[in-house]
């Protein structure tokens, strides 16, 4: 019985998938990308069957879904952040929301099982774009020199101090926070694809190993990995819901300075 | 123990030094995050259960709070990435 004796794959291994279609060509299609051509229709589907079934009062199936999903990025999100004058993004950010809900959640799908957003492509392609929003719906609503004023030198300050906060507002703002934002999804996917791989190696080995192994796996290992599951479930949503809420925020703060 | 020292080659020594440093990379990194995501919480919490009427927005917040401080240990988790062999 080797209990310790356990065969953990190199991390590259994980998260490494070979082409399927058009290999060595920029557009190879690899499991990744199949999630992600997945989740595009997935959410694609959802709301043009949403939006083409008739205006009843109560909405059913389908309908239901996208309606309560509208509803809870415009309560909790847009409302609560931005206010009424956000509305307009409530497309986008529903649009996201349910994009990356899909993608992630892929991660306790069986026989998927892989959270697409574990590869640092579509975060940083996603933040980058936030990026490029947040700043213009700053420069359209408070004006070159005005949004960089408000958000370089936030006011009440002591003046002598804008010597530190403007550096570190510069860097924040502008460097940090597409970064920081793409990592958080990434590293949260990558952890809880880790996390479940490491009870499913550990159930497996013990159960082959046989003996007191057996009794380790049925009592110890796959319980946790069952609890695991569950709690990838949740951290799929609320990462999903965080990239949104985040992206919120920053639209709101290009868009009402503070005063 | 020094016998076995002395038969460790130079390249493992030093990818025994990083197994250790990224261990001890996401361990650090993981206290003041840690000790951090505890305070919003709990303070969340004592705000909820004084006024349960603005537990909405509490908790949306809350989860503001722990998306900020989570950064620095996912940033710490990274870097563990990073230095495996």
């Amino acid at each position: 019985m080797n209990l310790l004796a356990i065969d953990f794959p190199p991390v590259n291994h994980l998260f490494d998938w070979p082409s399927i279609l058009f290999e060595g060509t920029p557009f190879a299609v690899n499991k990744t990308v199949l999630i992600y051509l997945g989740s595009i229709i997935v959410t694609m589907v959802l709301f043009v069957l949403a939006g083409r079934q008739n205006e009843t009062l109560v909405p059913r199936g389908v309908a239901h879904v996208a309606e309560s999903g509208v509803n809870f990025v415009e309560s909790s999100i847009v409302m609560q952040t931005m206010g009424a004058d956000g509305k307009r993004f409530i497309p986008f950010l529903t649009t996201m929301f349910f994009f990356l809900l899909f993608s992630n959640i892929t991660e306790v799908i069986p026989f998927i099982q892989f959270p697409a957003n574990s590869r640092m492509a579509m975060p940083i392609t996603l933040a980058l774009l936030v990026w490029l929003i947040y700043n213009v719906v700053g420069v359209r609503s408070q004006g070159f020199f005005g949004y960089l004023k408000n958000s370089l030198f936030p006011p009440g300050v002591p003046k002598v101090l804008y010597l530190i906060v403007t550096p570190i507002e510069l860097v924040s703002t502008f460097v940090v926070r597409p970064f920081s934002l793409a990592v958080r999804l990434w590293a949260n996917m990558v952890a809880g694809h880790l996390l479940l791989v490491t009870f499913a190696v550990l159930s497996a080995t013990m159960w082959a190993a046989g003996g007191l192994g057996f009794g380790g796996a049925l009592f110890l290992s796959f319980p946790m990995l069952i609890l695991m599951t569950g709690f990838e479930i949740l951290v799929s949503v609320l990462q999903a819901f965080i990239f949104t809420i985040l992206t919120a925020v920053y639209i709101a703060g290009s868009m009402h300075p503070e005063h | 123990m020094l016998q076995l020292l002395a038969q460790t080659g130079p390249g493992e020594f030093a990818e025994g030094l990083r197994a250790i440093g990224a261990g001890l990379a996401y361990g650090l990194a993981a206290i003041g995050p840690g000790v951090g995501i505890g305070l919003v919480v709990g303070n969340a919490i004592s705000a909820m259960a004084r006024q349960p009427e603005s537990a909405g927005m509490v908790r949306t917040t809350m989860f503001l709070g722990i998306a900020f401080t989570e950064a620095l240990a996912l940033i710490g988790f990274v870097v563990f990435i990073l230095l495996q062999p």
